[in-house]
Protein backbone atom coordinates (compact mmCIF):
# COMPACT_ATOMS: atom_id res chain seq x y z
CA UNK A 1 0.00 0.00 0.00
CA UNK A 2 1.50 3.20 -0.96
CA UNK A 3 1.19 6.31 1.05
CA UNK A 4 1.64 10.20 0.30
CA UNK A 5 3.36 12.69 2.67
CA UNK A 6 0.04 13.84 3.81
CA UNK A 7 -0.59 10.59 5.13
CA UNK A 8 2.95 10.15 6.46
CA UNK A 9 2.45 13.47 8.44
CA UNK A 10 -0.70 12.51 9.52
CA UNK A 11 0.64 9.16 10.87
CA UNK A 12 3.71 11.52 12.19
CA UNK A 13 1.19 13.55 14.21
CA UNK A 14 -0.45 10.69 16.00
CA UNK A 15 2.85 9.24 17.02
CA UNK A 16 3.40 12.60 18.00
CA UNK A 17 6.60 13.11 16.16
CA UNK A 18 7.90 15.53 13.70
CA UNK A 19 9.10 15.22 10.12
CA UNK A 20 11.36 17.83 8.70
CA UNK A 21 10.19 18.65 5.57
CA UNK A 22 13.66 18.34 3.27
CA UNK A 23 13.12 14.56 4.68
CA UNK A 24 9.57 14.11 4.14
CA UNK A 25 9.69 11.94 0.72
CA UNK A 26 12.08 9.75 1.67
CA UNK A 27 10.37 9.10 4.65
CA UNK A 28 7.40 8.69 2.90
CA UNK A 29 9.22 6.29 0.30
CA UNK A 30 10.61 4.03 2.97
CA UNK A 31 7.69 3.28 4.87
CA UNK A 32 5.66 2.51 1.54
CA UNK A 33 8.32 -0.04 0.58
CA UNK A 34 7.94 -1.57 4.13
CA UNK A 35 3.80 -1.21 3.72
CA UNK A 36 4.29 -3.70 0.49
CA UNK A 37 6.80 -6.27 1.66
CA UNK A 38 3.97 -6.17 4.72
CA UNK A 39 1.30 -6.76 2.14
CA UNK A 40 2.64 -10.18 1.55
CA UNK A 41 0.37 -11.68 4.66
CA UNK A 42 -2.64 -10.36 1.87
CA UNK A 43 -1.29 -13.74 -0.07
CA UNK A 44 -3.48 -15.99 2.00
CA UNK A 45 -6.63 -16.34 2.77
CA UNK A 46 -6.99 -16.71 6.86
CA UNK A 47 -10.84 -16.01 7.47
CA UNK A 48 -10.68 -19.54 9.25
CA UNK A 49 -7.37 -19.03 11.78
CA UNK A 50 -8.00 -17.69 15.08
CA UNK A 51 -5.65 -15.02 15.91
CA UNK A 52 -2.51 -15.48 18.35
CA UNK A 53 -2.36 -12.83 21.01
CA UNK A 54 0.28 -15.19 23.07
CA UNK A 55 2.50 -18.37 21.65
CA UNK A 56 1.18 -20.37 24.57
CA UNK A 57 -2.34 -18.72 24.61
CA UNK A 58 -1.31 -18.10 28.16
CA UNK A 59 -3.99 -15.40 29.88
CA UNK A 60 -2.67 -12.38 32.58
CA UNK A 61 -1.53 -13.97 35.89
CA UNK A 62 -3.73 -12.56 38.59
CA UNK A 63 -2.18 -11.47 42.06
CA UNK A 64 -3.83 -10.82 45.20
CA UNK A 65 -4.91 -7.04 45.58
CA UNK A 66 -2.24 -5.90 47.82
CA UNK A 67 -0.47 -2.86 48.24
CA UNK A 68 3.62 -4.29 47.53
CA UNK A 69 5.12 -1.15 46.53
CA UNK A 70 6.83 1.42 48.84
CA UNK A 71 6.65 5.36 47.76
CA UNK A 72 9.65 6.41 46.14
CA UNK A 73 8.56 9.41 44.74
CA UNK A 74 11.75 11.21 45.45
CA UNK A 75 14.06 8.80 44.43
CA UNK A 76 12.47 8.43 40.76
CA UNK A 77 12.07 11.88 40.31
CA UNK A 78 16.07 12.66 40.68
CA UNK A 79 16.25 11.51 36.47
CA UNK A 80 13.14 14.01 35.65
CA UNK A 81 14.02 16.84 33.61
CA UNK A 82 11.57 19.42 35.74
CA UNK A 83 10.07 18.63 39.00
CA UNK A 84 8.65 20.92 41.50
CA UNK A 85 6.64 19.69 45.45
CA UNK A 86 6.85 16.22 43.46
CA UNK A 87 4.94 17.12 40.32
CA UNK A 88 6.15 16.85 37.13
CA UNK A 89 6.57 20.20 35.44
CA UNK A 90 5.46 20.53 31.50
CA UNK A 91 4.62 23.71 29.51
CA UNK A 92 1.33 25.60 30.55
CA UNK A 93 -1.88 23.63 29.29
CA UNK A 94 -4.96 26.02 30.41
CA UNK A 95 -3.87 30.20 30.16
CA UNK B 1 43.29 -16.73 30.27
CA UNK B 2 40.55 -14.01 28.80
CA UNK B 3 39.86 -16.40 26.33
CA UNK B 4 38.67 -19.18 28.37
CA UNK B 5 35.16 -20.50 29.12
CA UNK B 6 33.17 -19.35 32.11
CA UNK B 7 33.57 -23.00 33.32
CA UNK B 8 37.00 -23.05 33.14
CA UNK B 9 37.58 -19.11 34.85
CA UNK B 10 35.49 -21.00 37.05
CA UNK B 11 37.10 -23.36 37.96
CA UNK B 12 40.37 -21.70 38.24
CA UNK B 13 39.39 -19.53 40.20
CA UNK B 14 38.38 -22.19 42.53
CA UNK B 15 42.01 -23.37 42.41
CA UNK B 16 43.12 -19.97 43.17
CA UNK B 17 45.20 -20.12 39.79
CA UNK B 18 43.75 -16.55 39.61
CA UNK B 19 41.36 -13.80 41.77
CA UNK B 20 38.49 -12.62 40.04
CA UNK B 21 40.21 -8.76 41.23
CA UNK B 22 42.86 -10.18 38.59
CA UNK B 23 41.08 -11.28 36.20
CA UNK B 24 38.44 -8.31 36.19
CA UNK B 25 41.40 -5.86 35.75
CA UNK B 26 42.62 -7.61 33.28
CA UNK B 27 39.52 -7.74 31.37
CA UNK B 28 39.25 -4.08 32.26
CA UNK B 29 42.84 -3.67 30.41
CA UNK B 30 42.02 -5.22 27.25
CA UNK B 31 38.73 -3.20 27.14
CA UNK B 32 40.38 -0.05 27.70
CA UNK B 33 42.78 -1.34 24.72
CA UNK B 34 40.60 -2.36 22.23
CA UNK B 35 36.87 -0.80 22.83
CA UNK B 36 37.93 2.45 21.18
CA UNK B 37 38.39 0.73 18.22
CA UNK B 38 35.63 -1.91 18.79
CA UNK B 39 33.06 0.27 20.44
CA UNK B 40 31.68 -2.63 22.09
CA UNK B 41 30.94 -1.20 25.18
CA UNK B 42 29.12 1.88 25.50
CA UNK B 43 29.63 1.90 29.62
CA UNK B 44 32.50 0.57 31.45
CA UNK B 45 31.65 -0.07 35.61
CA UNK B 46 35.75 -0.31 36.42
CA UNK B 47 35.05 1.03 40.06
CA UNK B 48 31.87 -0.94 40.89
CA UNK B 49 33.62 -4.21 38.99
CA UNK B 50 36.58 -4.28 41.09
CA UNK B 51 34.40 -3.76 43.96
CA UNK B 52 32.17 -6.68 43.11
CA UNK B 53 35.38 -8.70 42.11
CA UNK B 54 36.88 -7.92 45.72
CA UNK B 55 33.44 -9.33 47.21
CA UNK B 56 33.35 -12.14 45.46
CA UNK B 57 37.18 -13.23 46.13
CA UNK B 58 36.12 -13.71 50.30
CA UNK B 59 32.96 -15.34 49.11
CA UNK B 60 34.88 -17.81 47.20
CA UNK B 61 37.17 -18.10 49.84
CA UNK B 62 34.34 -18.43 52.52
CA UNK B 63 32.90 -21.41 50.64
CA UNK B 64 30.01 -19.55 49.15
CA UNK B 65 30.38 -19.73 45.25
CA UNK B 66 28.41 -20.21 42.46
CA UNK B 67 29.39 -20.55 39.02
CA UNK B 68 29.06 -17.07 38.14
CA UNK B 69 30.92 -15.92 41.58
CA UNK B 70 33.64 -13.53 39.90
CA UNK B 71 33.25 -13.99 36.57
CA UNK B 72 33.26 -10.57 34.76
CA UNK B 73 30.59 -10.42 32.58
CA UNK B 74 28.51 -7.47 30.46
CA UNK B 75 25.51 -6.88 30.14
CA UNK B 76 23.58 -5.36 26.76
CA UNK B 77 22.68 -2.24 27.80
CA UNK B 78 18.84 -2.55 26.99
CA UNK B 79 19.57 -3.99 30.88
CA UNK B 80 18.73 -1.50 33.71
CA UNK B 81 21.44 -1.25 36.00
CA UNK B 82 20.79 0.66 39.35
CA UNK B 83 22.74 3.72 39.17
CA UNK B 84 24.50 3.11 35.86
CA UNK B 85 23.63 4.95 32.73
CA UNK B 86 20.81 2.55 30.45
CA UNK B 87 20.83 4.12 27.21
CA UNK B 88 19.41 1.52 25.31
CA UNK B 89 21.48 2.48 22.41
CA UNK B 90 19.67 5.83 22.04
CA UNK B 91 19.90 9.20 22.44
CA UNK B 92 16.51 9.50 24.18
CA UNK B 93 18.02 7.90 27.58
CA UNK B 94 21.47 9.32 27.12
CA UNK B 95 21.35 10.85 31.14
CA UNK B 96 19.34 7.86 32.16
CA UNK B 97 20.28 6.08 35.21
CA UNK B 98 18.58 3.47 36.10
CA UNK B 99 16.86 3.73 39.44
CA UNK B 100 16.27 0.01 39.76
CA UNK B 101 17.89 -3.71 38.21
CA UNK B 102 16.52 -5.67 35.85
CA UNK B 103 15.13 -9.11 36.95
CA UNK B 104 18.41 -10.73 35.07
CA UNK B 105 20.95 -8.00 36.16
CA UNK B 106 19.98 -8.69 39.81
CA UNK B 107 19.99 -12.38 39.46
CA UNK B 108 23.23 -12.67 38.10
CA UNK B 109 24.52 -10.02 40.92
CA UNK B 110 23.03 -12.78 43.62
CA UNK B 111 24.81 -15.37 41.33
CA UNK B 112 28.15 -13.78 41.71
CA UNK B 113 28.75 -12.44 38.52
CA UNK B 114 30.94 -8.95 38.52
CA UNK B 115 28.98 -6.42 35.88
CA UNK B 116 32.16 -5.07 33.82
CA UNK B 117 29.78 -3.31 32.04
CA UNK B 118 27.55 -1.97 29.32
CA UNK B 119 27.37 -3.11 25.55
CA UNK B 120 26.32 -1.29 22.52
CA UNK B 121 23.47 -2.10 20.86
CA UNK B 122 21.20 -1.20 17.88
CA UNK B 123 19.08 1.86 19.07
CA UNK B 124 15.99 0.38 20.96
CA UNK B 125 17.28 -3.17 19.55
CA UNK B 126 15.81 -1.96 16.19
CA UNK B 127 18.33 -3.34 13.79
CA UNK B 128 20.34 -6.38 13.00
CA UNK B 129 23.82 -4.63 12.23
CA UNK B 130 24.59 -2.22 15.06
CA UNK B 131 24.50 0.56 12.86
CA UNK B 132 21.27 2.46 14.69
CA UNK B 133 23.43 2.63 17.78
CA UNK B 134 23.31 6.11 18.73
CA UNK B 135 26.85 5.44 20.04
CA UNK B 136 28.45 4.55 16.80
CA UNK B 137 28.41 1.31 15.15
CA UNK B 138 30.45 -1.68 16.99
CA UNK B 139 33.29 -3.02 14.88
CA UNK B 140 33.45 -7.22 13.76
CA UNK B 141 35.95 -8.48 15.58
CA UNK B 142 37.04 -10.98 12.61
CA UNK B 143 36.76 -7.92 10.42
CA UNK B 144 36.72 -3.74 11.60
CA UNK B 145 34.90 -2.98 8.03
CA UNK B 146 32.06 -5.10 9.03
CA UNK B 147 29.09 -5.48 11.45
CA UNK B 148 28.84 -7.33 14.27
CA UNK B 149 25.14 -7.98 13.62
CA UNK B 150 22.51 -6.83 15.77
CA UNK B 151 20.80 -6.09 17.84
CA UNK B 152 22.97 -7.36 20.50
CA UNK B 153 26.04 -6.52 18.24
CA UNK B 154 28.14 -5.01 21.67
CA UNK B 155 27.91 -8.53 23.60
CA UNK B 156 28.35 -10.68 20.41
CA UNK B 157 31.81 -8.48 19.60
CA UNK B 158 32.69 -7.88 23.40
CA UNK B 159 32.56 -11.87 23.71
CA UNK B 160 34.32 -12.88 20.30
CA UNK B 161 37.04 -10.35 21.22
CA UNK B 162 37.32 -11.74 25.30
CA UNK B 163 36.32 -8.37 26.36
CA UNK B 164 34.44 -10.53 28.93
CA UNK B 165 33.50 -13.74 29.25
CA UNK B 166 29.81 -13.77 28.81
CA UNK B 167 27.48 -11.70 28.21
CA UNK B 168 23.87 -11.16 28.08
CA UNK B 169 21.41 -9.80 25.08
CA UNK B 170 17.89 -9.57 23.95
CA UNK B 171 16.43 -11.44 20.85
CA UNK B 172 13.30 -10.06 19.20
CA UNK B 173 13.62 -11.57 15.88
CA UNK B 174 16.91 -12.75 16.21
CA UNK B 175 19.15 -10.14 17.87
CA UNK B 176 21.09 -13.01 19.86
CA UNK B 177 21.30 -15.58 17.48
CA UNK B 178 22.17 -13.34 13.89
CA UNK B 179 25.00 -11.53 16.06
CA UNK B 180 26.29 -14.48 17.65
CA UNK B 181 26.79 -16.38 13.95
CA UNK B 182 28.44 -12.96 12.91
CA UNK B 183 30.88 -12.76 15.49
CA UNK B 184 31.39 -16.98 15.78
CA UNK B 185 29.68 -17.10 19.42
CA UNK B 186 27.04 -19.13 20.92
CA UNK B 187 23.94 -17.58 21.62
CA UNK B 188 20.23 -18.85 23.12
CA UNK B 189 16.89 -17.71 23.00
CA UNK B 190 14.97 -18.81 25.06
CA UNK B 191 11.43 -20.19 25.30
CA UNK B 192 9.10 -16.92 25.71
CA UNK B 193 8.28 -16.10 28.79
CA UNK B 194 11.20 -18.31 30.76
CA UNK B 195 13.61 -15.54 31.47
CA UNK B 196 12.04 -12.07 33.55
CA UNK B 197 12.07 -9.23 31.17
CA UNK B 198 11.20 -7.01 33.95
CA UNK B 199 13.75 -3.59 34.18
CA UNK B 200 14.39 -5.25 30.13
CA UNK B 201 13.42 -1.80 27.75
CA UNK B 202 10.57 -2.85 26.15
CA UNK B 203 10.77 -3.34 22.40
CA UNK B 204 7.73 -6.25 21.27
CA UNK B 205 6.45 -7.12 24.40
CA UNK B 206 4.91 -10.62 22.55
CA UNK B 207 8.48 -11.28 21.11
CA UNK B 208 11.15 -9.54 23.15
CA UNK B 209 13.33 -12.54 25.29
CA UNK B 210 16.16 -12.11 27.18
CA UNK B 211 19.26 -14.85 26.91
CA UNK B 212 23.32 -15.42 26.77
CA UNK B 213 25.99 -15.04 24.32
CA UNK B 214 28.43 -17.50 25.11
CA UNK B 215 31.71 -18.82 23.93
CA UNK B 216 30.35 -22.26 24.46
CA UNK B 217 27.25 -24.52 25.20
CA UNK B 218 27.87 -25.27 28.40
CA UNK B 219 28.26 -21.42 29.47
CA UNK B 220 24.83 -20.63 27.92
CA UNK B 221 23.78 -23.76 30.13
CA UNK B 222 25.24 -21.94 33.40
CA UNK B 223 23.51 -18.37 32.66
CA UNK B 224 20.57 -20.19 32.00
CA UNK B 225 20.61 -21.64 35.49
CA UNK B 226 20.97 -18.42 36.50
CA UNK B 227 18.65 -16.07 35.09
CA UNK B 228 15.76 -18.51 34.06
CA UNK B 229 12.80 -18.72 36.17
CA UNK B 230 9.63 -17.00 37.32
CA UNK B 231 9.46 -13.35 38.13
CA UNK B 232 6.73 -11.85 39.99
CA UNK B 233 7.36 -9.05 38.60
CA UNK B 234 6.58 -9.91 35.05
CA UNK B 235 3.41 -10.31 34.38
CA UNK B 236 4.05 -12.75 30.73
CA UNK B 237 6.97 -14.57 33.27
CA UNK B 238 5.84 -18.25 32.73
CA UNK B 239 5.34 -21.27 36.25
CA UNK B 240 7.50 -23.62 34.71
CA UNK B 241 9.41 -26.46 36.94
CA UNK B 242 13.05 -24.80 37.45
CA UNK B 243 15.29 -27.07 35.82
CA UNK B 244 19.32 -27.67 35.65
CA UNK B 245 19.85 -26.86 32.36
CA UNK B 246 23.75 -28.14 32.44
CA UNK B 247 22.26 -31.82 33.44
CA UNK B 248 21.55 -33.20 29.92
CA UNK B 249 24.89 -32.07 28.39
CA UNK B 250 26.68 -35.12 28.43
CA UNK B 251 23.67 -37.16 27.04
CA UNK B 252 24.44 -39.27 23.65
CA UNK B 253 22.96 -37.91 20.30
CA UNK B 254 22.10 -41.47 19.52
CA UNK B 255 18.41 -41.89 18.49
CA UNK B 256 18.20 -38.03 17.93
CA UNK B 257 15.92 -36.98 14.96
CA UNK B 258 17.13 -33.43 13.13
CA UNK B 259 14.63 -32.07 10.65
CA UNK B 260 15.85 -29.65 7.68
CA UNK B 261 13.58 -26.73 6.89
CA UNK B 262 13.22 -27.72 3.03
CA UNK B 263 12.39 -23.92 2.05
CA UNK B 264 15.71 -22.60 4.27
CA UNK B 265 18.12 -24.59 1.94
CA UNK B 266 17.56 -23.12 -1.61
CA UNK B 267 18.89 -21.54 -4.11
CA UNK B 268 18.50 -18.31 -1.23
CA UNK B 269 20.98 -19.53 0.88
CA UNK B 270 24.79 -18.92 0.36
CA UNK B 271 26.01 -22.19 -1.28
CA UNK B 272 29.19 -21.94 0.55
CA UNK B 273 27.06 -22.00 3.85
CA UNK B 274 25.01 -25.15 2.52
CA UNK B 275 28.33 -26.87 2.31
CA UNK B 276 29.32 -25.87 5.84
CA UNK B 277 25.67 -27.18 6.98
CA UNK B 278 25.94 -29.80 5.28
CA UNK B 279 29.29 -30.78 7.10
CA UNK B 280 28.01 -29.75 10.74
CA UNK B 281 24.90 -32.56 10.00
CA UNK B 282 27.76 -34.90 8.91
CA UNK B 283 29.21 -34.94 12.44
CA UNK B 284 25.66 -35.02 14.08
CA UNK B 285 24.85 -38.10 11.94
CA UNK B 286 28.40 -39.44 13.29
CA UNK B 287 27.36 -38.75 16.84
CA UNK B 288 23.52 -41.12 16.15
CA UNK B 289 21.51 -38.34 14.97
CA UNK B 290 18.96 -39.12 11.94
CA UNK B 291 18.14 -36.40 9.18
CA UNK B 292 14.55 -36.19 7.46
CA UNK B 293 13.71 -32.84 5.71
CA UNK B 294 10.61 -30.71 7.18
CA UNK B 295 8.44 -28.60 5.90
CA UNK B 296 7.88 -24.98 7.11
CA UNK B 297 5.06 -23.61 4.66
CA UNK B 298 4.22 -19.94 5.95
CA UNK B 299 7.82 -19.09 7.23
CA UNK B 300 8.11 -16.65 4.01
CA UNK B 301 5.62 -14.58 5.95
CA UNK B 302 7.37 -14.17 9.02
CA UNK B 303 9.05 -11.57 8.00
CA UNK B 304 5.78 -9.43 7.18
CA UNK B 305 4.29 -10.57 9.64
CA UNK B 306 6.71 -9.33 12.17
CA UNK B 307 6.89 -6.16 10.78
CA UNK B 308 3.32 -5.53 11.64
CA UNK B 309 3.58 -7.24 15.42
CA UNK B 310 7.05 -5.59 16.34
CA UNK B 311 5.97 -1.95 15.43
CA UNK B 312 2.44 -1.95 16.54
CA UNK B 313 4.17 -3.52 20.13
CA UNK B 314 6.79 -0.80 19.62
CA UNK B 315 4.95 2.25 18.90
CA UNK B 316 2.87 1.64 22.12
CA UNK B 317 5.95 0.87 24.23
CA UNK B 318 8.15 3.59 22.95
CA UNK B 319 5.08 5.71 24.03
CA UNK B 320 6.08 6.10 27.11
CA UNK B 321 9.12 8.78 26.30
CA UNK B 322 7.52 11.76 26.72
CA UNK B 323 10.16 13.75 27.74
CA UNK B 324 8.49 14.64 31.07
CA UNK B 325 9.46 11.82 33.68
CA UNK B 326 12.84 10.74 32.27
CA UNK B 327 15.35 11.03 29.24
CA UNK B 328 15.89 13.31 26.46
CA UNK B 329 13.73 16.52 26.90
CA UNK B 330 13.49 19.08 24.31
CA UNK B 331 14.72 22.85 25.52
CA UNK B 332 12.54 25.70 25.88
CA UNK B 333 8.82 24.11 24.75
CA UNK B 334 6.32 26.13 23.21
CA UNK B 335 3.81 24.16 24.38
CA UNK B 336 2.49 20.52 25.50
CA UNK B 337 2.74 18.96 21.83
CA UNK B 338 5.67 20.98 21.04
CA UNK B 339 7.54 19.10 24.11
CA UNK B 340 6.30 15.91 23.30
CA UNK B 341 7.26 15.90 19.52
CA UNK B 342 10.52 17.36 19.52
CA UNK B 343 11.76 15.38 22.58
CA UNK B 344 10.61 13.07 20.32
CA UNK B 345 11.99 13.76 17.42
CA UNK B 346 15.48 14.67 18.76
CA UNK B 347 15.31 11.54 21.05
CA UNK B 348 14.96 9.03 18.60
CA UNK B 349 16.85 8.20 15.53
CA UNK B 350 15.39 7.43 11.96
CA UNK B 351 14.79 3.12 12.21
CA UNK B 352 13.15 3.96 15.48
CA UNK B 353 11.07 6.50 13.91
CA UNK B 354 10.13 4.14 11.51
CA UNK B 355 9.30 1.32 12.93
CA UNK B 356 6.84 3.81 15.25
CA UNK B 357 4.81 5.11 11.95
CA UNK B 358 4.57 1.87 10.66
CA UNK B 359 3.11 0.68 14.21
CA UNK B 360 1.06 3.71 14.82
CA UNK B 361 -0.33 2.69 10.44
CA UNK B 362 -1.07 -0.39 11.65
CA UNK B 363 -3.37 0.13 14.82
CA UNK B 364 -4.63 3.26 13.50
CA UNK B 365 -8.42 3.35 13.18
CA UNK B 366 -9.95 0.97 10.37
CA UNK B 367 -6.44 -0.64 9.77
CA UNK B 368 -6.35 -3.68 12.63
CA UNK B 369 -8.29 -6.13 11.00
CA UNK B 370 -5.87 -5.85 7.87
CA UNK B 371 -3.08 -5.48 9.48
CA UNK B 372 -2.50 -6.54 13.57
CA UNK B 373 -5.47 -9.16 13.11
CA UNK B 374 -3.99 -10.38 10.04
CA UNK B 375 -0.32 -10.97 11.61
CA UNK B 376 -1.92 -12.49 14.51
CA UNK B 377 -3.38 -14.86 12.33
CA UNK B 378 -0.27 -15.40 10.57
CA UNK B 379 1.80 -16.13 13.41
CA UNK B 380 -0.52 -18.85 14.93
CA UNK B 381 -0.01 -20.66 10.99
CA UNK B 382 3.67 -19.99 11.71
CA UNK B 383 3.30 -21.76 15.42
CA UNK B 384 1.17 -24.98 13.81
CA UNK B 385 4.12 -25.59 11.35
CA UNK B 386 6.50 -25.88 13.97
CA UNK B 387 4.34 -28.12 15.89
CA UNK B 388 3.32 -30.43 12.98
CA UNK B 389 7.30 -30.46 12.33
CA UNK B 390 8.20 -31.70 15.58
CA UNK B 391 5.68 -34.30 15.89
CA UNK B 392 8.58 -36.01 13.36
CA UNK B 393 11.63 -34.57 14.39
CA UNK B 394 13.21 -33.34 17.95
CA UNK B 395 15.42 -30.34 16.50
CA UNK B 396 15.22 -28.29 13.50
CA UNK B 397 18.70 -27.46 11.93
CA UNK B 398 19.26 -24.66 9.23
CA UNK B 399 21.20 -21.10 8.78
CA UNK B 400 21.11 -18.64 11.11
CA UNK B 401 22.33 -16.43 8.52
CA UNK B 402 21.97 -16.30 4.97
CA UNK B 403 25.76 -15.35 4.52
CA UNK B 404 28.52 -14.38 6.94
CA UNK B 405 28.66 -10.71 8.23
CA UNK B 406 28.53 -7.99 5.73
CA UNK B 407 30.66 -4.48 5.42
CA UNK B 408 29.23 -1.81 7.40
CA UNK B 409 27.03 0.09 5.30
CA UNK B 410 26.26 -2.46 2.76
CA UNK B 411 22.53 -3.42 3.82
CA UNK B 412 21.56 0.67 4.51
CA UNK B 413 20.05 1.65 1.25
CA UNK B 414 16.71 0.53 1.78
CA UNK B 415 14.93 -0.85 5.33
CA UNK B 416 13.23 -3.77 3.90
CA UNK B 417 16.83 -4.93 2.48
CA UNK B 418 17.75 -5.57 5.80
CA UNK B 419 14.61 -6.67 7.18
CA UNK B 420 15.55 -9.70 5.48
CA UNK B 421 18.37 -10.62 6.63
CA UNK B 422 16.29 -12.55 9.98
CA UNK B 423 14.34 -14.91 7.15
CA UNK B 424 15.73 -17.50 9.29
CA UNK B 425 15.34 -16.56 13.01
CA UNK B 426 12.17 -14.35 13.12
CA UNK B 427 9.57 -16.89 12.67
CA UNK B 428 10.80 -18.63 16.16
CA UNK B 429 10.17 -15.39 18.04
CA UNK B 430 6.68 -15.28 16.65
CA UNK B 431 5.99 -19.17 17.98
CA UNK B 432 7.50 -18.10 21.08
CA UNK B 433 9.95 -21.59 21.08
CA UNK B 434 13.49 -21.53 21.85
CA UNK B 435 16.58 -21.01 19.37
CA UNK B 436 20.19 -21.06 19.82
CA UNK B 437 23.32 -20.31 16.98
CA UNK B 438 26.67 -21.47 17.54
CA UNK B 439 29.70 -22.14 15.27
CA UNK B 440 29.40 -24.26 12.53
CA UNK B 441 32.68 -22.91 10.21
CA UNK B 442 34.42 -20.51 8.89
CA UNK B 443 34.17 -18.83 4.92
CA UNK B 444 37.05 -16.76 4.09
CA UNK B 445 38.09 -16.04 7.51
CA UNK B 446 34.96 -15.12 8.84
CA UNK B 447 32.46 -17.03 11.35
CA UNK B 448 29.27 -18.68 10.14
CA UNK B 449 26.21 -20.25 12.83
CA UNK B 450 24.32 -22.48 12.74
CA UNK B 451 20.58 -22.77 14.06
CA UNK B 452 18.85 -24.78 16.39
CA UNK B 453 15.30 -24.76 17.00
CA UNK B 454 13.30 -27.03 19.40
CA UNK B 455 9.44 -26.71 20.80
CA UNK B 456 8.72 -24.77 23.91
CA UNK B 457 10.83 -25.88 27.01
CA UNK B 458 13.52 -27.78 24.83
CA UNK B 459 16.31 -25.36 25.64
CA UNK B 460 18.58 -28.08 27.61
CA UNK B 461 18.17 -30.42 24.71
CA UNK B 462 19.13 -27.43 22.54
CA UNK B 463 22.51 -27.32 24.79
CA UNK B 464 22.97 -31.12 24.68
CA UNK B 465 23.24 -31.47 20.77
CA UNK B 466 25.09 -28.28 20.78
CA UNK B 467 27.43 -28.94 23.62
CA UNK B 468 27.85 -32.85 21.68
CA UNK B 469 28.84 -30.91 18.85
CA UNK B 470 31.21 -28.66 20.46
CA UNK B 471 32.97 -31.94 22.04
CA UNK B 472 33.61 -32.75 18.35
CA UNK B 473 34.35 -29.52 16.72
CA UNK B 474 36.86 -26.85 17.33
CA UNK B 475 34.79 -24.12 15.76
CA UNK B 476 33.69 -22.45 19.16
CA UNK B 477 37.14 -22.38 20.11
CA UNK B 478 38.56 -20.34 16.89
CA UNK B 479 39.13 -16.55 18.36
CA UNK B 480 39.81 -13.50 16.20
CA UNK B 481 43.18 -11.86 16.27
CA UNK B 482 41.74 -8.52 17.48
CA UNK B 483 44.65 -5.66 17.37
Amino acid sequence: MALDNTDVEKIAHLARLQIKQPDIDEVTSRISNILTMIDQMQSIDTSAVTPMAHPFDATQRLRPDQVTETNQRDRLQQIAPATENGLYLVPKVIE
Amino acid sequence: MLSKTVAELSAALDRKDVSSVELTQAYLDRIEKLNPDLNAYITVCKEQALKQAADADKQRAAGNGTPFTGIPIAHKDIFCTRDVLTTCGSRMLHNFVSPYDASVVERLQQAGAVTLGKTNMDEFAMGSSNETSYYGPVRNPWDSSRVPGGSSGGSAAAVAADLCAIATGTDTGGSIRQPASFCGITGLKPTYGRVSRFGMIAFASSLDQAGPLSKSAEDAALMMNAIAGLDSRDSTSLDHPAEDFTAHLQQSLKGLRIGLPRDHFTADLNPAVQTILQDAIKVLESLGASVTEVDLPHNHLSVPAYYVVAPAEASANLSRYDGVRFGHRAENPANLEDLYKRSRSEGFGDEVKRRIMVGTYALSAGYYDAYYKKAQKIRRLIKQDFDEAFKSVDVILGPTSPHTAFKLGEKNADPVTMYLEDIYTIAVNLAGIPGMSLPAGMLQGLPIGMQLVGPAFSEARLLNVAHQFQLNTDWHQRRPEVK
